[in-house]
């Protein structure tokens, strides 16, 4: 059944194509202006001549009617729309019918069975009309087709990973593509010379420019093969950040020998060169400027878009189309442009927009990136199949083919010994192999060589051609056999998830102590420039480009949120430790709750973590999700004890739901066609408050006077507190570059008494009750009432760091907090050493609700 | 700060300092600087209090542990020998022989002692064994509560 469905798909897929043929061609580059090809003898704009077939014009414009038509055909009124609307659906159904077969993606990628489709069509259409009629030209690639892919890449880029190996990124795209380019001229020059490919007229210069266009890896061959191979992270983002990259390079390496090529050889002096090395400098960094800006744009104008909710998608695709043809307008390197303007953007456009219209921007970008993808495939496939283009050179292609693979390797492997000396983690060899194997060249190289000018390359033909068979191979071959070699050479993959629960917790130990000494030794190597630059950038640019309400909305929700999840877990917790079994891990029920309970109230705030919720029920790949974290230990004991079967992917699933991440956790998030719903900041937040209330707690169980929790709030001037020397406040120095709350905190007035840190007995581990958790059982049941009632406060406790400088007016609570850290552990005295301050005693909670 | 860092330690302490853990000689000075930026008594040592004064050392669930890590059984102040000891361990592990003219001991870095600094970082009670309770507390820190190190970046 299915598959005579499939069957009956593709027959209709051929029909439409036949029928397509059948009509007037007119070719969709006549809606866009022609004024950037400068080769039309491929683009078949001409086809429109091809009228063998054209009996459907019926009555011409011009002839006088003489009675009143009911209906008329007007197919030239909308041939041009027509034909665009006509191949977009003759793609996408292509897609569809490759989708449906998934026994065969498995083995070959999808955009290799789509370069096939279009040789079938592109087949079809020629066999129709002796002429192709219908090919990829540049204008409708490059204006019309790559740009939705490239935002889309920066829009789900993960930023974090794309930063720290950013340095590596630009080594390989900057230093690697000129490698690629210079010595695959070179070579096909010297080749020439010996006379290896006959008698074809190429100078040398030529041969450069020829290089330089090939020399690019392809962004959307990157997605397309790795997608489906799902290596590890680092080696992801390094070949697609290279390929990304690498733009700035090669558009100005393909103007330069372009305008070269124009003036000849001899006018070329130093002068020429170095201001093609200027040049680079100019387009890159001016294009990635010009990304930047409009990404800014994005997020300010999102910012006042409260009242029009409906259209706030929008703005972000106008505004990165925008951006990407001001920078081709200046001539920069629009690739760069559109990157950065969806990287840039990313952050603001989540915490500014509405919920919905941030699903809306996500789903709309990867509709427009993934149908783009198709067609380029597919009109990739067509354009083969026209004998204009083929000129044959069995030198110069195969030398060609080789010279690419042979170099890429080679640049591959020499950057990498180099980097590998300056990088913390080196590149081990297996991923170079796949990194150099995976340098696919695409359809930018293909619409870079259409758009030579014949008149000056004689040999454009043969240049295009063999640019079209290193694509195919690239993306066929290389593409068919990338997942067998990773299999194969058993590279790192991306998931994780044969690592045992034990395994698991102890790397949040280690991260914790690696990320702890850090601290101490005030030496965190790069993370400090991106630590300065997120000062910089919490401080003044969320500031401007957020909306205050952003900003503010999301503490307190997460918190309200986030206590009943918490007074709810523990709940279920307890029921199933009584009950003695796991059972109510695999209650499903136990989610459900939680949504219909919370559903109504909170799916507006968050239903990012509702969405979630309804997720979990399958166990689903615990790469994506981390929803709010509320599970306590016993849980985990439980886990540990014993596991099996379901029960062990359940809790396998639990446990990577509940753990926090530590500071180096990469994830990634890039996907084509599916992509996960972003929990981080949310999560570090409630994380946070919820430990600072805690440990607050804690403090007030130890001596002095202790102090409610409602005096932690912006407004703390509370009389009914014991006073703390004043002078212990002012003790606080910050004399550390790496101490994030500002200084000159004391003036706050912040008088409320906590309890005095108990000293830490040496050898006696963690003594100090904020850090010793109550292990009973009731203790946590009792926080959340607490919990509760503070949040009846106004303000939460304790802000994170992260909310803290995103609420500059709340600025003061931390002040007030860390200066009383340290007055409390300034306080210390020696003969406080020995006592072992009890564990919380039961009472506490009571005294606690006395005071609330 | 920098020049009364460097005449504050003196060459040979330097030369005993590289000798027993293995930075170099531009680490160690930075990491004196360091030092004497936390030293707030100016004494030459750091307490407790010292450490528990770096704000991101509070919101990290191990934090206190790390800071016992530092001081030797019974005392309450390290000095700068003492606290480098402890960062030695931290070294990446060098798998060559350059460390074969150490004295019999493993270099501070060697998985064996990175090892033993973990263990002791689970093993409160100094006992030299890692009693179910004392695993029970590490995990829980480390999932339930205080385990923010907020500055893990999206």
């Amino acid at each position: 059944m299915a598959s005579r469905w499939r069957a009956a798909l593709f027959l209709c897929l051929l029909m439409v194509a036949y029928s397509l043929a059948n009509e007037a061609p007119a070719h969709e580059t006549t809606e866009s202006p022609n004024h950037e090809d400068t080769s039309t003898g491929n683009e078949t704009s001409t086809g429109s001549h091809d009228d063998g077939h054209g009996d459907s014009h019926g009555d011409g414009h011009g002839a006088p009617i003489t009675t009143l038509p009911i209906v008329t055909w007007k197919w030239h009124h909308v041939t041009a729309p027509y034909f665009v609307a006509l191949w977009v659906l003759v793609s996408w159904l292509c897609k569809l019918v490759i989708e449906a077969n998934h026994h065969v993606t498995t083995y070959i990628p999808e955009s290799a069975l789509l370069i096939c489709f279009g040789f079938i069509l592109g087949g079809m259409i020629w066999g129709a009309d002796k002429v192709q009629t219908f090919s990829l030209t540049p204008t409708t690639f490059f204006f019309y087709l790559l740009p939705q892919v490239i935002l889309d890449a920066g829009y789900a880029m993960p930023n974090k990973l794309f930063f720290t190996n950013m340095g590596a990124i630009l080594v390989y795209a900057i230093i690697g593509t000129c490698w690629n380019a210079a010595t695959l001229g070179l070579s096909l020059w010297g080749c020439h010379q010996g006379g290896a490919m006959g008698d074809i007229d190429i100078g040398l210069l030529q041969y450069l420019l020829f290089g330089s266009l090939m020399a690019a890896v392809d962004p959307v061959a990157v997605i397309a093969v790795f997608e489906q191979v799902h290596v590890n992270e680092v080696l992801f983002i390094l070949v697609f950040g290279e390929s990304l990259l690498n733009d700035g390079v090669t558009v100005v390496l393909f103007n330069v020998f372009d305008a070269f090529v124009s003036l000849g050889g001899g006018a070329i002096d130093a002068k020429e060169i170095v201001k093609g090395i200027v040049s680079f400098f100019v387009v890159a960094f001016g294009g990635s400027l010009i990304g930047f800006v409009f990404g800014l744009l994005v997020a300010l104008l999102t910012r006042c878009t409260k009242n029009i909710q409906i259209i706030e998608p929008g703005f972000i695709f106008v505004l990165g189309y925008l951006s990407y043809l001001t920078a081709e307008m200046l001539s920069l390197s629009a690739i760069l442009s559109i990157l950065f303007c969806g990287m840039c953007c990313q952050k603001y456009i989540n915490a500014n927009m509405a919920e919905t219209s941030v699903e809306t921007v996500r789903y709309a970008m990867k509709v427009f990136a993934n149908g783009s993808e198709t067609i380029i495939f597919v009109f990739l496939g067509i354009s083969a199949i026209d004998k204009v283009i083929w000129v044959w050179n069995t030198g110069f292609i195969l030398l060609t083919l080789l010279f690419i693979l042979v170099y890429r390797f080679i640049g591959v492997f020499l950057l990498t010994w180099i980097l590998n000396k300056f990088r913390l983690v080196p590149i081990d060899f297996v991923d170079q192999v796949i990194m150099g194997y995976g340098g696919l060249r695409g359809a930018v190289a293909y619409g870079l060589a259409v758009l030579l000018d014949e008149t000056k390359i004689k040999e454009k033909n043969l240049m295009v051609c063999t640019t079209l068979i290193v694509v195919y191979f690239t993306v066929i071959f290389q593409g068919l056999t990338m997942k067998p070699l990773v299999q194969w050479l058993r590279v790192k993959r991306a998931a994780h998830v044969d690592l045992m629960l034990i395994e698991k917790v102890q790397n949040k130990v280690f991260e914790h102590a690696l990320i702890a000494i850090e601290d101490i030794s005030g030496q965190i190597g790069h993370n400090y420039l991106m630590d300065k630059w997120k000062k910089f950038e919490e401080k003044w640019m969320s500031w401007i480009l957020m909306k205050p309400s952003a900003r503010k909305q999301q503490d307190r929700l997460f918190t309200v949120f986030h206590q009943l999840n918490l007074k709810d877990a523990m709940q279920y917790v307890n029921e199933g430790e009584r009950r003695g079994s796991l059972e109510f891990i695999r209650n499903e029920s136990a989610f459900v709750d939680f949504k219909k309970k919370f559903g109504k109230e909170f799916s507006d705030a968050m239903p990012d973590i509702m969405a979630d919720m309804d997720d979990d029920e399958d166990g689903a790949s615990s790469m994506r999700r981390d929803p709010v974290p509320s599970v306590s230990l016993e849980m985990h004991e439980q886990n540990m004890r014993g596991l099996r079967g379901a029960e062990e992917m359940n809790s396998h699933h639990l446990l990577e739901q509940h753990l926090y991440k530590g500071r180096k956790q990469h994830r990634h998030k890039f996907s084509r066609s599916q992509f996960g719903i972003n929990q981080d900041e949310d999560e570090v937040q409630e994380i946070f408050q919820r430990t600072m209330r805690n440990r607050l707690e804690s403090f007030k169980s130890g001596k002095m006077g202790v102090a409610p929790p409602k005096t932690i709030t912006k407004h703390a001037k509370r009389e009914d507190q014991q006073k703390m020397p004043n002078g212990k406040h002012k003790g606080y120095q910050s004399g550390d570059e790496d101490f994030e709350f500002s200084e000159g905190n004391s003036a706050s007035g912040y008088d409320a008494s906590f309890p005095v840190r108990p000293s830490y007995i040496a050898g006696a581990g963690i003594v100090n009750p904020a850090f010793m958790p109550d292990l009973e059982d009731w203790s946590p049941v009792h926080i959340p009432p607490w919990l509760a009632d503070a949040e009846l406060e106004e303000d939460p406790v304790a802000p994170s760091e992260r909310a803290q400088v995103r609420l500059p007016w709340m600025r003061g609570h931390l002040h007030r907090l860390s200066s009383l850290r340290s007055s409390t552990r300034s306080e210390e005295q020696p003969g406080r050493r020995d006592q072992l301050p009890p564990p919380p005693p039961p009472p506490r909670p009571d005294r606690e609700e006395d005071r609330l | 700060m920098g020049s009364r860092a460097s005449t504050l330690l003196r060459e040979e302490e330097i030369e005993e300092i590289k000798k027993e853990t293995g930075f170099s000689h531009s680490q160690i000075t930075r990491l004196y600087s360091r030092f004497t930026s936390l030293d707030k008594g100016e004494n030459g040592t750091l307490s407790r209090e010292d450490f528990q004064r770096i704000p991101e050392l509070a919101i990290n669930p191990l934090g206190d542990r790390i800071i016992n890590a530092f001081f030797p059984e019974g005392e309450d102040q390290v000095n700068f020998k003492g606290f480098m000891r402890t960062l030695a361990h931290f070294r990446p592990i060098e798998d060559n022989e350059k460390n074969k003219n150490l004295p019999a001991s493993e270099p501070l870095n060697s998985r064996t002692n990175k090892l033993l600094f973990a263990f002791r970082l689970y093993d409160l009670d100094r006992d030299n064994k890692i009693s179910r309770d004392e695993l029970l507390q590490v995990l829980e820190k480390v999932d339930v509560e205080q385990k923010m190190s907020i500055r893990f970046l999206h």
